[in-house]
């Protein structure tokens, strides 16, 4: 049975938990049995409801006021008892920051090791594999879980569409599971989300896109690229070490951390590609990639490339324009 | 206030990685090293909070002997002392193997806080740190770009959350945080720095690992399958920038 934990915001399925479900329907027809979803939060019904339209066993309500706001000890402690009384052989989580900061615990308590950011599965000879990224995208590794189960997996944003959920025949049970919950035993006291000063720069609305990344080598040569951006008539934009060390602020970052754009033209240049990186730029309409290694992982996306020293390819790509 | 600080070795970034004989692993015996980024922000924290707060950095790796560079490293950067954990194993080992030898190392140190990078360039997990702080039982918080040292026995700190949010959580020490990179800027091991890191103490520990329980093994490491039909386009830097100026304009009419 494949226990898929999906994550709501005020009422509503977040989008990449409707990507877990996908991916859990694609291992449900590798053989890993029917599908519970389980929706967690405070008054969560609503959600329940609109999840027990798909094509799953069973929907599951942890609903419970102290899981409100999000805190690691209280998801740990609600989900720990839902695995424990449902004994599911796979445990499905969708990539979200929530993610990143429970899912591992979870899994630690059950002395197993969480499969994170996947982006499929395949089944071989010896069951299925999970696959994911390594070394910054350059690899991928194919995983096999092995040992008593439950395992534990997490599917990286947008491997799956979540346009793809497959409707069932019929709305399926939903049923609501009691859990112990003290607040006293939660040591995380958050206080109430905020966002920084408002962003300066909407890279979302932008048509043409010149992205840098660490092959600039250093701020001062950031000239270069913001010459190609003008003649372009395109926005700068980053990955995210360049905001890291300061030399462009961080409402410059396009990847997971940043912000996700899909221009008409993406021009990455000396951006390797890390999978971060990928995740807020692989919609745009055309993509070009200059960087001096071949094998650099932005080329696995890029409709055009240059294999060259970005140093005499871009003030060329800046004099062209020009002619 | 006693910082213990985890720290990885990776390979260096620029290095030409492939693929070794067995198909699962890199090919890193003559590969240079360096400290996993990620980490470095960690370590940093950790230095900015002495200096402001008193006390002591600590800082921590399991792997090989090789690993002991990142070690001299960050004792260079300022670090007090520092723990080896000493095994070959750890250098690929999964998640929990290496979180329980890290674990069992900083249980006897007691540390008030445990800081770690957010993931490592190699494997990316990015989960070490959460396993630790659920093995030395104490709480943990992820992705911080701000730590306060709010009063005795608590801290505030500030998560980054999705879509530009932050949030400020506060939590009891002894607690454990994963640092976002961009926290704060670097600094470099000065000459007297690397100098006063010669006399400092790199104390070892033969962790028990036992690797035949792993969950999860790599059977199969290879380069990603091209999502596109990528056209290179050659010639020199001049002829290149032409050519793909004119493709841009009138085969895909983007501008």
């Amino acid at each position: 049975m494949i226990l898929v934990v999906a994550e709501q915001r005020e009422g509503v399925m977040n989008r990449v938990s409707w990507e877990a479900v996908v991916a859990a329907q694609e291992m449900a027809a590798q053989g890993f049995g029917p599908i519970k979803v389980v929706v967690i939060g405070s008054t969560v019904a609503g959600v329940a409801d609109e999840v027990a339209a798909a094509e799953v066993a069973e929907v599951l309500v942890l609903d419970h006021p102290a899981l409100e706001p999000y805190t690691s000890d209280g998801f740990v402690r609600a989900l720990t008892q839902v695995v424990d009384a449902e004994s599911p052989d796979v445990v499905v989580f969708p990539y979200t920051y929530q993610t990143r900061d429970c899912a591992a615990t979870l899994a630690t308590r059950h002395q197993r090791t969480l499969v994170t950011d996947c982006i499929g599965i395949k089944s071989g000879p010896n069951g299925v594999l999970f696959v994911r990224p390594m070394f910054q995208g350059k690899f991928v590794a194919d995983i096999a879980v092995r040992g008593p189960v439950p395992h534990f997996v997490s599917f990286q944003t947008a491997a799956y569409r979540a346009d793809a959920v497959a409707r069932g025949v019929a709305t399926a049970p939903t049923r609501r599971v009691e859990i112990e919950l003290d607040v006293a035993d939660i040591r995380q006291r958050p206080e109430a989300p905020f966002k920084e000063a408002k962003q300066a720069v909407d890279l979302t609305q932008a048509e043409r896109i010149v992205a840098v990344g660490r092959g600039i080598k250093g701020q001062e040569y950031l000239p270069v690229v913001q010459q190609l951006a003008k003649a372009l008539g395109a926005e700068v934009a980053a990955s995210r070490p360049i905001c890291d060390t300061g030399w462009l602020p961080m409402d410059r970052q396009v990847g997971s951390s940043g912000q996700t754009v899909a221009p008409k033209l993406y021009l990455a240049i000396g951006i390797s590609g890390a999978i971060q990186h990928l995740v807020g730029m692989k919609g745009a309409r055309t993509i070009v990639a200059v960087n001096k290694d071949p094998d650099a992982p932005i080329f696995e996306v890029a409709d055009y490339g240059i294999v060259g020293d970005l140093f005499e390819v871009v003030p060329a790509l800046t004099a062209a324009l020009g002619d | 206030m006693k910082i213990a600080v985890c720290v990885k070795q990776v390979v260096t970034r620029d290095w030409p990685l492939r693929v070794d004989e067995t198909g699962q692993w890199v090919r890193d015996r003559d590969a240079s090293f360096e400290m996993n980024e990620p980490d470095a922000y960690a370590l940093e924290e950790a230095l900015r909070l002495k200096e402001q707060h008193g006390g002591e950095v600590v800082v921590c790796s399991a792997g090989p002997p090789r690993v002991s560079q990142v070690l001299r490293e960050a004792l260079a950067r300022g670090a007090d002392r520092a723990i080896h954990v000493e095994s070959d194993v750890l250098a690929t080992a999964d998640t929990l193997t290496v979180g329980k030898a890290l674990a069992d190392a900083l249980r006897v140190e007691a540390p008030d806080l445990v800081l770690t990078g957010l993931q490592s360039d190699d494997q990316g997990f990015g989960q070490t740190g959460v396993v630790v702080a659920e093995l030395l039982k104490i709480a943990h918080s992820t992705i911080i770009m701000e730590v306060q040292i709010s009063g005795e026995g608590h801290i505030r700190v500030k998560r980054e959350l999705e879509g530009g949010w932050f949030q400020w959580v506060v939590m009891p020490t002894p607690s454990l945080l994963t640092i976002q990179s961009g926290i704060n800027q670097l600094r470099y091991a000065t000459l007297k720095g690397i100098m006063a890191a010669k006399k400092k103490e790199v104390r070892k520990v033969e962790p028990e690992v036992t690797t035949g329980e792993s969950s999860q093994v790599v059977v199969d490491l290879y380069v990603p399958e091209k999502d596109k039909k990528t056209r290179f386009i050659e010639g020199s830097s001049t002829e290149a920038a032409r050519e793909l100026v004119r493709a841009l304009r009138e085969d895909v009419r983007v501008f």
